[in-house]
């Protein structure tokens, strides 16, 4: 299937080979740049190309690949960092340099690594689809192999293994592989979608407590620039109660990604001890990088995730932040010249993103284990107004809303998510689980903490205009109390040892200054002069 | 690559600076064409689209007196490519990278194409290496490391090009007393005549060499655009050729976005907040990127790109995108100015990301983050404060919010204002220590 350039518009080039199939990859000119069908007519096809078309040339080959762009999947994705095309940016750095040039392509995995592999079948066995024939230790985790197809075995590796040769033969000289491609714009297939029901833990006490998450849920947190956004994604990728952790920085800073790979290969996970590079997988597509590579960049980064899942895993997938990506579309949408929607933005935009957050979920995987995909993307309204069209296409679609508010942030309280507007959907029934699992407490002194907050603020509004003098004893204590809330229990310090907080500490931690102001409330009742209780018994 | 230039003479259609040519057999997006006109005037150009033998070109200087009939394309061959030597150095430039200071244009050592490759991540280094402006609210609150991006927020007629000029003269990059050389790399855009003679005058009254690339409110709007491109691309050479720590300062980053809406609507897109293209972060960040610093090397980019925010508004998106790509922001204050202070830095809204790496011991002095900090909070309070001070008057306030209002306002008159003086990073901060111990601050 071979062709030529017949026009270039930016990212997009129309090219005249015959007999392409929508979204099938396509080479392009003499650099060989990767690109993909968007649309098709009679004769010709509009590519999107996922990289800097500048120097193509008309009549250049284009060339079909037969087959959807795809990710590659198997041991090695764990510690990596890829680009929005799932390029191996380490071994890339090593063979060309410290530039990303046009055209450069390897194999995202390192396909002549040795690996150790324990067979768990033998010759002779007779194996299903899914079946795990063996496991590779990758790291620290041991990574199932499952058989791609059925027969009888008639050879086995064992011990040390290259992903380039066939892990397995069944009769008739079939091979299996350790590893597979997938195409990243079609979900992985399970069994079956389940209800989330156990709290996803972040380590941040005002999303555990007040806005809990859940494992297979969805999240967005929205906010204008400096409010925090990438600090607290990093933050909680770094917390989670997850086994695997994708972080997909889409159309955001290099110095970032440079930084927070450097700092997750030093620092430890706080549940199982190892280096958190060791459960993490990167997924670089920086600002300045080809639009439409950022595009794709989700998609393989939610198709590696997906991949982890199928293995039983709890895969956290992080992506900061989604609204670079919907500018990617509207960019590629204005280069076919499409109709636009809002604010140019494609129409199509809300459903492409509710089906990428409908690649969140818990799982029965083919094999038959429980696995979960959580989803947290971050948002960056343009002049900080969530009115505009990818804030309020992720609003629809997302579990919770963790809103990251201007004010707090320039008053240095992080992390910065406001209290009154951000809400989680979960909260009904993860509330149940920490009320068994954690503190029988803990929705009582829930309730209590948002009554005083929501106390809290009507004072102090009420203080604004008659000040401070004007209130009374109980309502001063109140507002202590609140302040307290804020900022020994709301502010977590990123950059302290109490940026992580466990389940149990939170609820320690809000169980002690609510009983305070409780009993101080009462002996406020009984006579006991304000100064004398807020001096003394501080929690 | 084709053996020889090729000229057509097919133009169909011209509309302000953009030529539609037909018949054209072999073209590359963005290469470079050159137009001649009836006269024999010769003109510059892009390719912008390729849509079959049909070829629509950017010309970068006028159009005038171009025709259908006369005129011809020449097709080049080569994309925009800027010529490198170091014999740029203490030269100044227009947009289209011609010496404007009267000497001979300096022979390249190599061409590399303008538009800059991006750096892949795993190779940048982290920025942690301090930089000292001279000016206390920067240097000891918003701290700018070397490979950092930091933009200025100015508002129409507060000193950001007295700041500018001011950093130019006075910053130092810690390793320069051992031997590691610097560059300032200069870009104007849409400056006026009186701007121009302003940093012509500071740029050859300072040290450090520079290279000064200056497109004027006269000068063809399109180089507005190229200019910066060139100056990074020298910065880049400078810095990871010649390990050079390179200085970018661009002003006006609003006259670079204001080009860019003005040549998007020429060329028929679709406009989006305020007429600004919907690409225009893509294209700040292909800017903005370039900053930083390279595992290994010697050299680091540290651009100061200055913003005037139109109507004053932080959320108009100029300043909005920029503020979404660069790392922080310096953010002035006409408050702050009509009190007489310089520099009217606001120092709540100012952030610098990259601060954490670059200060403490080793790098700036260990009790550098305590001072920070605690200078912060307090004048964040007091600037609450004087809200309340607005409705119950100071005699209705507790002597502790008092004596914090009358801090804030020591911390603007003596810490942030500091006049032409230059102030050393452990001036800055002895500064802010004797500030916190005159109202009893210093711990709690």
């Amino acid at each position: 299937m071979k062709g030529q350039i017949i026009g270039i518009s930016g990212p997009t080039v129309t090219v005249n080979i015959p007999d392409l199939k929508l979204y099938d990859r396509v080479r392009l000119g003499l650099e060989r740049l990767q690109g993909e069908v968007v649309h098709l007519s009679s004769g010709q096809a509009r590519v999107q190309v996922y990289e800097d078309t500048r120097g193509l040339a008309l009549g250049e080959p284009a060339e079909g690949m037969g087959r959807p762009l795809s990710a590659q999947l198997g041991p090695g994705l764990l510690t990596g960092i890829f680009d929005g095309l799932q390029r191996p940016l380490s071994r890339m750095a090593a063979a060309h340099g410290p530039f990303i040039r046009p055209g450069k392509l390897l194999s995202p995995l390192a396909l002549d690594k040795s690996w150790q592999f324990t067979p768990d079948r033998a010759v002779g066995d007779t194996v299903v689809v899914g079946e795990v024939i063996g496991t590779i230790a990758e790291g620290s985790y041991f990574h199932p192999i499952h058989a791609a197809l059925a027969g009888t075995l008639t050879m086995i590796a064992s011990g040390p293994v290259v992903l380039k040769d066939p892990i397995a033969l069944l009769t008739d000289g079939i091979k299996l592989f350790a590893h597979e491609e997938w195409p990243i714009r079609q979900p992985r297939p399970y069994r079956e979608k389940l209800a989330p029901t156990v709290p996803l833990i972040t380590g941040h006490r005002i999303i555990d407590f007040l806005f809990p998450l859940a494992k297979g849920g969805t999240a967005i947190l929205p906010g204008g620039f400096g409010t925090g956004k990438t600090i607290l994604e990093q933050s909680i990728a770094k917390f989670a109660d997850v086994d695997v952790v994708v972080y997909a920085g889409c159309g955001e800073r290099g110095n970032e990604m440079a930084e927070m790979l450097e700092e997750f290969s030093e620092l430890a996970d706080p549940w199982s001890g190892n280096r958190l590079m060791d459960r993490t997988i990167l997924v670089a597509n920086t600002s300045n990088m080809p639009v439409a590579a950022r595009e794709a960049s989700i998609y393989t980064a939610v198709t590696m995730a997906e991949y982890y899942r199928d293995m039983g895993c709890h895969v956290l997938l992080l992506a900061d932040s989604i609204s670079r990506w919907a500018e990617a579309l509207r960019e590629i949408s204005s280069a076919m010249e499409e109709m636009p929607g809002e604010e140019g933005y494609p129409t199509y935009l809300a459903s492409r993103l509710a089906g990428f957050f409908a690649r969140a979920g818990v799982v029965e995987t083919m094999s038959g284990k429980i696995g979960s995909l959580s989803i947290i993307l971050s948002v960056s309204p343009p002049g900080g107004d969530f009115t505009e069209p990818a804030t309020q296409a992720c609003l629809r679609t997302s579990g919770a809303f963790l809103m990251l508010d201007t004010a707090l942030a320039h008053r240095r309280h992080y992390p910065a998510i406001n209290w009154f507007q951000s809400f989680s959907l979960y909260d009904a029934d993860m509330v149940g689980y920490f009320e068994k699992e954690v503190s029988p407490a803990w929705n009582h002194n829930r309730q209590k903490c948002q009554a005083l907050l929501q106390r809290d603020e009507q004072l102090r509004e009420v203080a604004a205009i008659v000040g401070a003098e004007g209130l009374q004893d109980s309502d001063h204590l109140l507002l202590e109390v609140a302040e307290r809330i804020r900022q020994d229990f709301l502010c977590q310090n990123s950059y302290s040892d109490d940026a992580f907080s466990t389940p149990e500490l939170t609820a320690e931690k809000i169980h002690n200054i609510i009983t305070w102001g409780e009993a101080a409330e009462k002996r406020l009742a009984d006579g006991e002069d304000l100064a004398v209780i807020l001096d003394k018994g501080k929690p | 690559m084709r053996l020889a230039e090729h000229q057509y003479k097919t133009i169909s259609s011209i509309r302000s600076q953009l030529l539609m040519v037909e018949q054209v057999t072999a073209v590359r997006l963005g290469e470079v064409v050159r137009v001649i006109g009836p006269d024999g005037q010769s003109q510059e150009g892009e390719v912008l689209l390729i849509d079959g033998h049909t070829v629509l070109i950017q010309i970068f200087g006028e159009c005038r007196g171009l025709d259908l009939k006369e005129s011809t394309v020449i097709f080049t061959d080569a994309i925009k490519q800027a010529p490198l030597s170091p014999h740029m150095l203490n030269r100044v430039f227009n947009g289209s990278f011609l010496p404007i200071d009267g000497l001979p244009t300096p022979l390249p050592e190599k061409w590399v194409p303008v538009a800059g490759v991006p750096i892949n991540p795993t190779s940048r280094a982290r920025p942690e290496e301090f930089i000292e402006t001279g000016f206390s609210a920067i240097d000891g609150l918003s701290t700018l490391v070397k490979g950092q991006k930091l933009p200025i927020f100015s508002c129409a007629g507060l000193p950001a090009k007295e700041i500018a000029a001011a950093i130019l003269k006075n910053c130092t990059l810690t390793g320069a007393d051992q031997g590691q050389k610097q560059a300032v790399v200069f870009v104007a855009l849409g400056l006026s005549h009186y701007e121009y003679s302003f940093y012509i005058k500071t740029l050859t009254a300072i040290e450090t060499n520079f290279v000064a690339f200056i497109n004027l409110s006269s000068d063809p709007v399109v180089e507005r655009l190229l200019a910066p491109r060139f100056g990074l691309t020298v910065a880049e050479y400078l810095a990871f050729e010649k390990d050079m720590d390179v200085l970018v300062v661009i002003t006006d980053m609003t006259n670079y976005c204001d080009a860019l809406r003005e040549i998007s609507t020429s060329r028929e897109e679709l406009p989006g907040r305020r007429g600004y293209p919907g690409y225009m972060y893509s294209d700040l960040a292909s800017l903005f990127e370039r900053a930083g610093r390279i595992k290994d090397q010697a050299g680091s980019v540290t651009m100061l790109p200055i913003v005037t925010m139109p109507e004053d508004d932080i959320t108009h998106p100029i300043p909005d995108l920029t503020g979404y790509i660069t790392e922080g922001q310096i953010v002035l204050s006409r408050d702050l100015h009509r009190q007489g202070i310089f520099p009217p830095i606001d120092v709540l809204p100012s952030l610098s990301r990259l601060m954490q790496q670059g200060i403490g011991k080793g790098r700036t002095r260990d009790d550098h983050r305590q001072i920070a900090n605690r200078l912060y909070k307090y004048y964040a309070k007091g600037r609450d404060l004087r809200g309340l001070e607005a409705i119950v008057g100071r005699d209705g306030m507790s002597g502790s919010d008092r004596n914090i209002l009358d801090f804030s306002e020591t911390f603007e008159k003596e810490f942030v204002n500091q006049g032409a003086s230059r102030r050393s990073i452990s001036a800055t901060l002895d500064a802010g220590l004797a500030i916190l111990k005159r109202y009893g601050l210093e711990d709690t």
